[in-house]
């Protein structure tokens, strides 16, 4: 079958490949490119575990082709922070306890990133809007929102 | 859940786009948000040769005004509809319904063109694109074509767009004085699609009489449809509540609704009553 390449920046860091047209991006995350971080959970585009950052907006990676994203800037979780220094998001997870197995956090942050940027100061009810696309079987949420409020006034204080 | 092998195709205008459709006709298939192609392909239920991305047709990703109408591309993401300063001044109906389609990250790919041409039972742009008047513009070789919203919608996920069509503009009116519009749905839970919604547009004349009612309902029937009963018990009248109630009655007349596992006909037919009336209260509050 012929391929096609693809040029993607991933966390700042340039990629080039040869791919199947049919290839998933968020396969292509994980299993080309070797990142991760990027969860899979239900593959039918209901979870929002593989959501990951096309030029700036939240998308479900299991829901592109990789073909689609070609030339673009992509965030994934591995592009936000690192360890010893988390992202505000990342230490509102933790602080919050916005986590239990872990599994829906990756996308759950980059959902919660996208959503400060549009509502630096969101409401409850902004903010679980903005996560509606994100499924957790673990936390009931409320620590989640109480994670993405921790961030979303941490983030605040930075930038006065 | 991987699709089945194909060649992969990235025009960057519509006349390349046409071009590639007349060349492998039925064997290709428009690739817009993907958001409703991609699970298809994934289940194998899609399974095309030749998938052309409109991807980077940027000439078809604009909201324009145009006289007394607003003009949008086929490639418009939902939540470019859903922010657009000028539709929530000139058409609040198409901002509102964009607004709840499924959730962020579906607006972020969801394009209003590959919606409309999808034409899922279930989708919730076809109740205020009906309950509109509003119009499509489809463009193949041969020339092009308006298409009204009566038209457009033929059956479930079938459209009158032909082989070899593109679709490429959505035309919507802008509001009127003395209008209120509203959509409200009712969700399934796991996709967020409409088990039932309701488009509303309201004018009332000086007196405050209904001059011109339009109900759209989506998620109930095989496809879309305006709710002429209900309309016609509302134009002529002093709405209050007690005629919105009594016209709402009717939302589900001569209607034979969908049922599944989410919910059953008889239920559905219920959704539409109450909703209906739901949506018109709102509509009415807003004039
Ligand atoms: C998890 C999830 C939840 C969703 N929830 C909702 C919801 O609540 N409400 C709702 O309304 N929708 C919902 N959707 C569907 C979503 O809105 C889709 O984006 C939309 O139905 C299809 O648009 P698209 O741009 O993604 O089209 P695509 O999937 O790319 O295309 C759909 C079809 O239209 C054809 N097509 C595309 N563009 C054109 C064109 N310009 N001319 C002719 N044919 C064309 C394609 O060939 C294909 O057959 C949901 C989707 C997902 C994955
Ligand atoms: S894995 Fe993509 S939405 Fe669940
Ligand atoms: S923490 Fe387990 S799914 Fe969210």
């Amino acid at each position: 079958m012929t391929r096609t390449t693809i040029e993607v920046t991933i966390n700042g860091m340039r990629y080039r490949h040869e791919v199947e047209p049919r290839l998933l991006l968020v396969h292509y995350i994980r299993d080309v490119v070797g990142l991760t971080g990027t969860h899979i959970g239900c593959e039918t585009s209901l979870c929002g575990a593989c959501t990951v950052l096309l030029n700036g907006a939240a998308v479900k990676s299991c829901t592109l082709f990789a073909v689609q994203a070609d030339g673009a800037e992509i965030t994934t979780i591995e592009g936000l922070g690192e360890a010893g220094q988390l992202h505000p998001i990342q230490e509102g997870f933790w602080m919050k306890h916005g986590l239990q197995c872990g599994y829906c956090t990756p996308g759950m942050i980059l959902a919660a990133y996208q959503l400060l940027q549009r509502y630096p100061d969101p409401t409850e009810a902004q903010i679980r809007h903005g996560i509606e696309g994100n499924l957790c079987r673990c936390t009931g949420y409320q620590h989640i929102i109480e994670a993405i409020r921790y961030a979303a006034e941490k983030l605040r204080s930075q930038k006065v | 859940m991987i699709p089945a092998a194909f060649a992969y195709f990235r025009p960057t205008n519509v006349k390349e786009a046409l071009t590639l459709l007349d060349q492998y006709k039925d064997e290709a298939k428009l690739l817009a948000g993907g958001h409703s192609l991609i699970p298809l392909m994934k289940l194998r239920l899609a399974q095309p040769r030749y998938v052309i991305d409109l991807g980077r047709v940027r000439e078809l990703e604009y909201i324009r005004e145009s006289g007394d109408q607003v003009l949008i591309g086929a490639m418009t993401r939902h939540v470019a509809v859903e922010t657009s300063d000028l539709l929530r001044q000139r058409c609040p109906l198409l901002a509102e319904t964009a607004s709840v389609i499924g959730d962020a990250q579906v607006r972020n790919m969801g394009t209003i063109g590959g919606s409309l041409a999808h034409a899922d039972p279930a989708a919730d742009y076809p109740a205020a694109i009906l309950a509109l008047d509003a119009e499509m513009r489809a463009v193949s070789s041969q020339g092009e074509r308006w298409i009204r919203a009566e038209d457009f919608f033929v059956d479930m996920l079938t459209t009158a767009l032909q082989p070899g069509e593109l679709l490429v503009e959505i035309k919507v009116p802008a509001l009127p004085p003395r209008t209120g519009t509203a959509y409200v749905k009712v969700a399934q839970k796991a996709s967020g699609f409409a088990l039932c919604g309701v488009a509303v547009v309201l004018t009332m004349d000086q007196q405050g009489v209904c001059q011109h009612a339009a109900v759209g309902i989506t998620g109930v029937a095989p496809k879309a449809y305006r709710a002429r009963a209900v309309e016609q018990a509302l134009r002529g009248q002093k709405l209050d509540a007690s005629v919105m109630a009594a016209a709402s009655a009717k939302a589900a007349e001569g209607i034979d609704p969908l049922e599944d596992l989410h919910a059953s006909a008889e239920y559905r037919a219920h959704l539409a009553r109450v909703f209906c009336r739901r949506a018109l209260e709102q509509a009415h509050a807003r004039i």
